[in-house]
């Protein structure tokens, strides 16, 4: 299973499952829940955290959390 | 979690209010600030909420027939769900369980129309509260400016509530806001999301549960307090409303759907965004195909891999050095200031103890403390900006991945670099940290960097003991040093980070989810306006602890008052007998001259006799080993007040009027003062060195164990704080002093 952490910058996902017990709520809050459209748009300078966009808004968060993020790719943006 | 006592949620009996009372509600970032500011004009009051750090701030405007309608500025929240004391605040203010502040009317809930989904998350848990609500949808320009066109009347139609578009940047809307507040009460929405079958069964019966408990709240509150209670993990910072009965039967509930294998957290965040996510895509339009907007084209500098950290860094540099350019002036005008103050009171009043209770105590002890205004409000100048402009996210976002090394995350890094400047607007800047564990943390460590009072101490010492050459020609060794003192603190304060956050402060690891929100040209006036009010916090609440040490240290300075030295008092003599043989000029020169001299060392006669004196001798035997006597034991209890004392009463003990770290007289005499036991020279490099060692590390600024006592809310982390400085600081100089001494140094 691929996850959030395997995507590179510029591509996208979609969110199927997770990978821990249970999903932390606060991304969830966020509005990370499986069927949610993820761009991955860059690395921070040290490689850790990521950030991304979904739901028209950018987050960012740690490659350990990226990790418990299940996704399909959908192919990369233009 | 704890089973709280009973306590209703509003008492019976409480007389009516004639004055609307609104609650403003948003997430962060979507220009709160703005709003608030705009419809009370600044008439605001800002404060804390008994007992607990978040910011208490209300304002007033006036309906259009001149009543006045009081706002209060909910905490800026993604949720009402208590995962942090922010959000906690934030629900309780709403719900009017808030101690210092009554239930509220009517709820403006503001949402960002560019960022309208998750925006709604938050509305949608404000609207089942039950209350009067308007949705003020705010950023339409920039909604637009990214191709979507927010449709305001069919949001409201879906909410069930008024929607008010507006730009708050700008003052539009800002009118048709003011309007809606002072009218009619519009009437609460019925809840339109779907949560869970099972879970909505077991939230329905503890609400019908509560009909009992709590007859005065409405059936959708009720509702809501269910579900609430029911989604709730961890203990509540606060004391809960709720009877032991109710939560067994809460326990019981969530047992049960545990074994059904739902998780009724996750069912109500689900729930309310399969209502919303459909309901953007019909209140939003298209208008134009996405393209990279001005934020991907700044974040391409900004947060760029090798770009980033360089400016990251050039930024800060910029406003360290503006913090101490800058402020001089200020300082040497308060400075000034003080002096001249205390000239005017000593010209006015007669020679007597409260003459120098006020001038000695009260003017010279508070204005240590009110100098540090200046960089206060210009560090809080560039902070308002950093955060307002969107920076202050990437700052966190680029330096994340060292500040987890030591258990912290990014969003530590502003509070401890605006150590540098001061503690005490670090300690506050800590505000911004969600993770408590993190955040007190981050409170712990924050007095370990060098702040500017340490600055006058370090600028005498290296001044009398270092020498002026250089390095290689260009690196000179003060400089040399002075760096080394800061490298110094930092690592300190790493290595009590990682050592607290191991094995002190426990708690939950934190999850770092943090938005970087789009950039935006800060509103010069709220910058402003926040510079002030913080400034206005750091001046009442240091300011009073600060003048009341300054009355203690006053009188451990003075009393038991001592006579004249009668050795003094003889060579008086003398001199006065010897100089009457001589002419009249010279004579009068010589003896004021010599008359000074004796006015000197009866202040340092009487300041050794009195109690800070033996004091200093007292804490002898516990300073020795790290090289001090005791007129430097006089000074670090002096400095216990604030750490640039230690100048003064070194001035006063070596008998130098207003001494200050430019005072070569002062340098000399110290550098001239032998220990009477030993007969070798007080001072060394090495013991100043110590010294130096000794002020990276001790907390010594009551000012700070203040701030602290307010920001954590109990005394247990400021005395944990105080100890384990003052510990870490000792071991270290004694390492300085005897490891220099056992390789020779002297």
């Amino acid at each position: 299973m691929i996850t959030l952490r395997d995507l590179k910058p510029g591509e996208r996902a979609v969110v199927v499952g997770w990978a821990g017990s249970a999903p932390p709520i606060r991304l969830l809050e966020m509005g990370v829940m499986r069927g949610t459209e993820i761009e991955v748009v860059k690395l921070a300078p040290l490689g850790d955290p990521i950030e991304i966009k979904l739901r028209g808004y950018h987050l960012s968060l740690r490659k350990q959390e990226a990790e418990q993020i299940e996704i399909a790719r959908v192919g990369s943006s233009a | 979690m704890s089973e709280p006592a009973y306590e209703r949620i509003s008492a019976p009996h409480v007389p009516p209010q004639p004055e609307r009372l609104v609650a403003l509600a948003g997430n962060p970032n979507v220009g709160k600030t703005t709003v608030f500011n705009r419809l009370t004009r600044m008439r605001q009051k800002v404060g804390n909420y008994p007992g607990v750090t978040v910011e208490h701030k209300t304002g007033s405007m006036l309906g259009p027939d001149g009543t006045p309608i009081t706002i209060i500025d909910v905490p800026g929240t993604y949720s009402l769900n208590p995962r942090s004391l922010d959000e906690e605040v934030a629900y309780r203010v709403l719900i009017g369980a808030m101690e210092g502040s009554r239930r509220p009317d009517l709820v403006v809930c503001l949402v960002d129309a560019s960022n309208l989904e998750r925006n709604l998350y938050l509305a949608s848990q404000v609207l089942d509260l039950g209350k009067p609500t308007i949705i003020a949808l705010n950023m339409v320009d920039a909604a637009e400016g990214a191709g979507i066109q927010a449709d305001a009347g069919k949001l409201s139609e879906e909410l069930g509530v008024p929607v008010i578009p507006m730009v708050a940047s700008r003052g539009q809307g800002i009118e048709e806001l003011r309007a809606a507040i002072c009218g009619p009460l519009p009437i609460p929405a019925r809840r339109r999301w779907k949560l869970d079958l099972a879970v909505e069964e077991k939230a329905d019966a503890l609400a019908h549960r509560l009909e009992r408990d709590l007859p005065a709240l409405s059936p959708k509150q009720r509702f809501s307090d269910a579900l609430r209670a029911l989604t709730q993990r961890g203990a509540s910072f606060f004391e809960v409303h709720h009877t032991p009965a109710f939560w067994s039967e809460v326990r019981e509930a969530r047992e049960a759907l545990e074994r059904a294998g739902v998780s009724s957290e996750q069912a109500e965040v689900v729930g309310r965004y399969e209502w919303i996510t459909p309901m953007a895509g019909r209140v939003l339009e298209r208008t134009s195909l996405p393209k990279a907007t001005l934020t991907d084209r700044i974040d391409a500098v900004l947060t760029h891999r090798v770009a980033g950290p360089i400016l990251f860094f050039l930024i800060l540099a910029v406003v360290f050095q503006s913090v101490f350019a800058w402020a001089g002036p200020f300082m040497d005008a308060i400075d000034g200031a003080t002096a001249s103050l205390g000239d005017r009171v000593g010209a006015s009043l007669p020679e007597g103890p409260i003459r120098s209770l006020l001038i000695d105590g009260i003017i010279a002890g508070v204005g240590a403390v009110v100098i540090f205004l200046p960089q206060i409000l210009i560090l809080f100048f560039f902070l308002g900006l950093l955060e307002d402009t969107g920076y202050m996210a990437r700052a966190a976002f680029i330096m994340d991945r060292i500040m987890k090394r030591v258990g912290l995350s990014g969003r530590s890094v502003v509070p401890l670099l605006s150590g540098f400047a001061c503690a005490i607007p670090g300690i506050m800047a800590a505000r911004t940290i969600e993770n408590q564990r993190d955040r007190l943390v981050t409170i712990m460590v924050t007095p370990l960097m060098t702040c500017s009072a340490r600055l006058p101490v370090y600028a005498l010492l290296i001044g009398a003991f270092i020498p002026a050459g250089a390095l290689f020609g260009f690196l000179g060794y003060q400089g040399l040093t002075l760096l080394a003192l800061y490298l110094l603190g930092v690592a300190f304060a790493v290595f009590a980070a990682w050592v607290l956050k191991r094995f002190v402060i426990k708690g939950e690891q934190s999850v770092f989810v943090m938005e970087l929100p789009p950039y935006r040209l800060p509103r010069l006036r709220d910058v402003l306006w926040r510079m002030l009010e913080r400034s206005k916090l750091f001046l009442t609440r240091a300011g009073t602890i600060v003048f009341a040490v300054a009355v203690v240290l006053w009188f451990l300075a003075t009393y038991p008052e001592v006579g004249p030295k009668p050795e003094i008092e003889t060579r008086r003599a003398e001199l006065t007998q010897l100089l009457s043989g001589t002419s009249e000029g010279e004579r009068s020169a010589e003896l004021a001259a010599g008359l000074a001299e004796f006015e000197d060392e009866q202040a340092a006669y009487a300041l050794s006799e009195s109690a800070m004196g033996h004091l200093g001798r007292f804490i002898e035997p516990v300073i020795a080993p790290l090289g001090y006597d005791w007129k430097i034991g006089v000074a670090l209890v002096a400095s216990l007040a604030a750490r640039e004392v230690a100048v003064s009463a070194l001035g006063t003990i070596y008998s130098v009027q207003d001494a200050d770290e430019t005072s070569s007289r002062l340098v000399d005499r110290m550098r001239a003062d032998l220990s009477p036991r030993t007969g070798k020279p007080t001072w060394t490099p090495l013991v100043a060195a110590s010294l130096m060692v000794f002020f990276v590390l001790a907390c010594q600024c009551l000012a700070t164990v203040a701030v602290v006592r307010r920001e954590t809310a109990s005394w247990r982390w400021p005395l944990f704080m105080f100890g384990y400085m003052t510990a870490l600081a000792w071991a270290a100089a004694f390492v300085t002093y005897q490891g220099g001494a056992l390789l020779g140094l002297s």
